[in-house]
């Protein structure tokens, strides 16, 4: 099964929720571009019953170029952490380790 | 920004479409989203970042009360890795304070 990708989700909205093609595009476009303008602002995103998507602020660090084994400072930085929610963790942690893979 | 938020913030754009159909219109992302993780499936979105499973290991615990072991049986959990637009644009306003 190939990855869900926004092609699929704008198909999706325009089958099951009658927009068209290119208000079905243009929707999925939003979803993500407000989300990302919203983290860029340094604002969380809580979305309720899938998950968060939060930031941290990491200090500098030391690191190393893993080629060559020089020593350079990973510098200060702030990064985008998800923390999936309840509803979203219990559906995926009862997924066995065995399960066929389900395709569509 | 909660749920409810991003769906006015979408409405305000996409004035052709009432706030009920925006609203789902995300619902059902996310609930694709859920279902192909649920499935075991990877989403892509391109410059915002990809979902994915990752599995953890069965261990021995403990009963954070009584102390007593526990074994937990191996379990996935979801994974979001950001792309690299949304990793710099992040780590750029940083800058910009």
């Amino acid at each position: 099964m190939g990855a869900l990708t926004k092609a699929e989700m704008a198909e999706k909205l325009y089958n099951e929720l009658g927009l068209s093609k290119r208000e079905a595009k243009d929707m999925v476009e939003l979803f993500f571009s407000e989300i990302r303008e919203c983290l860029r602002e340094n604002e969380q995103v809580k979305l309720s019953g899938f998950g968060n998507f939060d930031l941290r602020d990491k200090r500098q660090r030391p690191g190393r170029n893993p080629k060559t084994g020089e020593e350079i400072p990973i510098s200060a930085r702030r990064v985008v952490t998800f923390r999936a929610g309840q509803k979203l963790k219990t559906r995926i942690e009862s997924l066995d380790e065995s399960d066929v893979h389900v395709t569509h | 920004m909660t749920k409810s938020e991003l769906i006015e913030q979408i409405a305000m754009k996409q004035p052709e479409l009432s706030a009920k159909q925006v609203e789902a219109a995300v619902k059902l992302i996310l609930e694709q989203i859920t279902d192909t993780l649920s499935e075991k499936g990877r989403v892509e979105i391109r410059g915002f970042g990809s979902f994915s499973l990752h599995y953890r290991e069965a261990r021995q615990g403990r009963n954070p009360k009584t102390g007593d072991p526990v074994s937990l049986d191996g379990k996935f959990v979801p994974h979001f890795k950001p792309g690299k637009e949304l990793r710099e644009q992040v780590n750029v306003s940083k800058d910009d304070e």
